[in-house]
């Protein structure tokens, strides 16, 4: 076989493989990464029941909101999600599809996993730079009966522009002053402090790596690495553990009806069981859809994975939204609608 | 009109068809380069409009109230890809050598192909490599003695001290030492393959030592070469992006230290670029890719012209 010849043959399987690739994906989506686990795998159930492939790419919130503005894309994904006015400018709709927990995790030698307790100051000057030793008398004050040792504090953060560092900085900002004027919120901040990992595994090993660490990151990472991750109180004053009951219990006490786009921010919630670093992810579409027939298939996909996902969300440590919270948004898909005002979704 | 002439004209054709594809094709590589240039400094323009020169002197980089300076990053780049040539130089060198002069005959292929095949190990490899094997190791093992046997050392004893961590700017330069040194090996091994025997054997046949041939025969005779290999690597050290990012530690802050985490212009790239939804801030992330290009075009030209004063430097003596 001559060179030409194989290059050829080449060509034609790669042509082979794109028009196979192409055929699967019927709906496409892009945006937050923290969701793509879970997208995935609804992805992969639906199209095994339906038939209708769903093409998700995880290129992060900020580049998911660019896509479906530029219309690139059936749906965007961003774990921030927009005020009312921004949705408004840009002409979109949004839902929330699943929510999860930030937990802060920590490398100390001779403290167990769930054994430390923090509160949302000393959280807030842990990363702030503040408290440089873990056996300083503010955490020692809120732990007694645990050895702390005589350990230099290493803050961990995300080095790339995250949802999850959104949702940790939100908090924060919220219950500390000082972090609120110094620092602020967003998805990448300038850190007073520290080493940046790349995504929820580069922290992880960070943390794992280096004694006395603290970092942060999403639950079902922290859970599915057996991670040290530490009890926070809440607004009320307890202290509570990570799981999805106090996820459940932070975005019952939430007002969703009443916030335009269901932008709620679950973060410092009030609630005795309340976890006090819980987001929801959410989806974003068009109010007015260029292509309608995709933008009922991808009404149609969502309405599926509220009916038959919350399983495969379970399993993987996310937490479905409350039934009411469903009816409500399928309720809001009225306003979608296609180029002559008639709603898509009946 | 004979054959002949019919031949001739249509040879001149070809000719002329020939001569404009290749000139095509060569400004070609011109106007991508231009409209390259001319794209990031439109896509950078907002940063530049609102930071000007200080872009370059600041080292604030603040997303939240929209702040940035690429200082930090710029000096990243260049102190990481220093650190790797001050490695990457003399070992590569020591490899050429060997391969060339020391090396028995049935050792050289197999050591030739092994220094080639890690020039071709992709630079993911490289960072997650370095992430999870070297960076734990050099932690445990190598940081806490230096950091120990250089403490008091004038000079040199603040390059190393700081918590033990295994990433920062230092493991990003020796990780980028490891990815440039098959590459400068290999050219300097090509070059010195070239240098005539005879003028070898002449020196060796005066008494030289080893090294004697190498520094004054050798390496005057292949210079141009040797140049143009260290460059090579200088220009993967200072674009490489996925190695260094995994490893340099990615804090915009200022570094007290070797060990300290820093940041390059790559790594900032690759990891914010995703989720910079400000105009400020993507077109600051354009202005650093601007800058790198600079660099690069920078060094580049440094290396044209130490090659023209070497150049001229010869016609003066002889």
């Amino acid at each position: 076989m001559t060179f030409g010849r194989k290059l050829l043959v080449g060509f034609g399987i790669a042509a082979g493989l794109f028009t196979a690739y192409a055929s699967a994906a019927d709906i496409t989506g892009a945006g937050a990464t923290f969701p793509y686990p879970l997208y995935a795998k609804w992805a992969e159930q639906y199209k095994a029941k339906t038939g209708v492939g769903m093409n998700y790419q995880s290129i992060g919130s900020g580049g998911g909101i660019k896509q479906i503005q530029a219309k690139t894309v059936d749906f965007g994904a961003s774990d921030k999600p927009l005020k009312a006015e921004e949705l408004e400018k840009a002409g979109l709709v949004q839902f929330p599809t699943v929510m999860g927990g930030v937990v802060p995790v920590v490398n100390i030698e001779g403290v167990k996993g769930g054994e430390l307790k923090l509160s949302p100051t000393v959280l807030a000057d842990l990363f702030l730079g503040k408290i440089k030793k873990w056996n300083d008398p503010a955490i020692a004050k809120l732990n007694p009966g645990v050895k702390l040792p005589d350990l230099g504090v290493t803050i961990v953060h995300r080095a790339d522009g995250s949802g999850t560092t959104w949702i940790f900085t939100n908090y924060l900002a919220k219950v500390s002053a000082d972090w609120k004027t110094k620092v602020g919120n967003d998805a990448s901040v300038q850190w007073p402090a520290g080493v940046g990992g790349k995504g929820n595994e580069g922290v992880a090993q960070y943390v794992q790596r280096i004694k006395g660490a603290i970092g942060y990151v999403e639950y079902a990472y922290a859970k599915q690495n057996k991670m040290g991750y530490t009890q926070l109180q809440n607004k009320t004053g307890n202290f509570v553990q990570p799981d999805d009951t106090t996820f459940k219990a932070a975005a019952a006490s939430a007002d969703w009806k009443g916030t335009p786009g269901f932008g709620v921010v679950l973060t410092d919630q009030a609630g005795k069981d309340s976890w006090p670093i819980t987001g929801a992810t959410f989806i974003l579409m068009q109010k007015k859809q260029d292509k309608p027939v995709n933008g009922t298939e991808v009404l149609k996909f969502f309405d599926w994975a509220y009916k038959d996902g919350d399983k495969a969300s379970a399993d993987m440590d996310y937490v479905p939204m409350p039934a009411s919270v469903k009816d409500v948004i399928r309720g809001s898909w009225k306003q979608i609608s296609d180029a002559g005002n008639a709603p898509i979704w009946k | 009109m004979t054959p002949q002439e019919l031949r001739l004209k249509r040879q001149a054709l070809q000719d002329m068809v020939f001569r404009g594809s290749t000139r095509f094709f060569a400004f070609l590589v011109l106007a991508l380069l231009a409209a390259i240039i001319l794209s990031l400094i439109h896509g950078a323009w907002p940063s530049i409009q609102a930071f000007g020169i200080g872009f370059i002197t600041g080292s604030d980089w603040n997303p939240v109230t929209e702040q940035f300076g690429g200082w930090n990053s710029i000096r990243g780049t260049l102190l990481s890809s220093f650190i790797a040539l001050l490695i990457g130089i003399p070992v590569s060198f020591g490899i050429a050598i060997f391969l060339t002069e020391l090396s028995p005959a049935w050792l050289r292929r197999p050591l030739g192909i092994a220094i080639e095949l890690l020039a071709g190990v992709p630079s993911i490899i490289f960072g997650m490599w370095g992430l999870f094997i070297f960076a734990p190791w050099f932690a445990d093992n190598v940081q806490p003695w230096l950091t120990e046997h250089t403490a008091g050392i004038p000079m040199i004893g603040w390059l190393f001290q700081g918590p033990p961590m295994g990433i920062g700017m230092f493991t990003a330069g020796l990780i980028l030492s490891v990815m440039i040194i098959p590459y400068i090996a290999s050219v300097m091994r090509d070059v010195f393959e070239v240098v005539p025997p005879m003028l070898k054997e002449s020196a060796y046949g005066l008494g030289c030592t080893t090294w004697e041939v190498v520094w004054n025969v050798v390496l005057p005779y292949t210079r141009h070469g040797v140049i143009g290999g260290v460059m090579l690597g200088l220009g993967r050290a200072l674009g490489e992006t996925m190695a260094v990012t995994f490893v340099i530690g990615n804090s915009h802050k200022a570094i007290e230290s070797l060990f300290d985490p820093g940041t390059s212009i790559a790594a900032t790239l690759a990891n914010e670029f995703t989720e910079a939804t400000g105009t400020l801030h993507t077109a600051s992330l354009i202005n650093l890719g601007l800058l790198l290009f600079l660099i690069t075009f920078v060094v580049l030209v440094l290396s044209k012209l130490l090659l023209l004063k070497l150049q001229r430097g010869e016609g003066a003596h002889s």
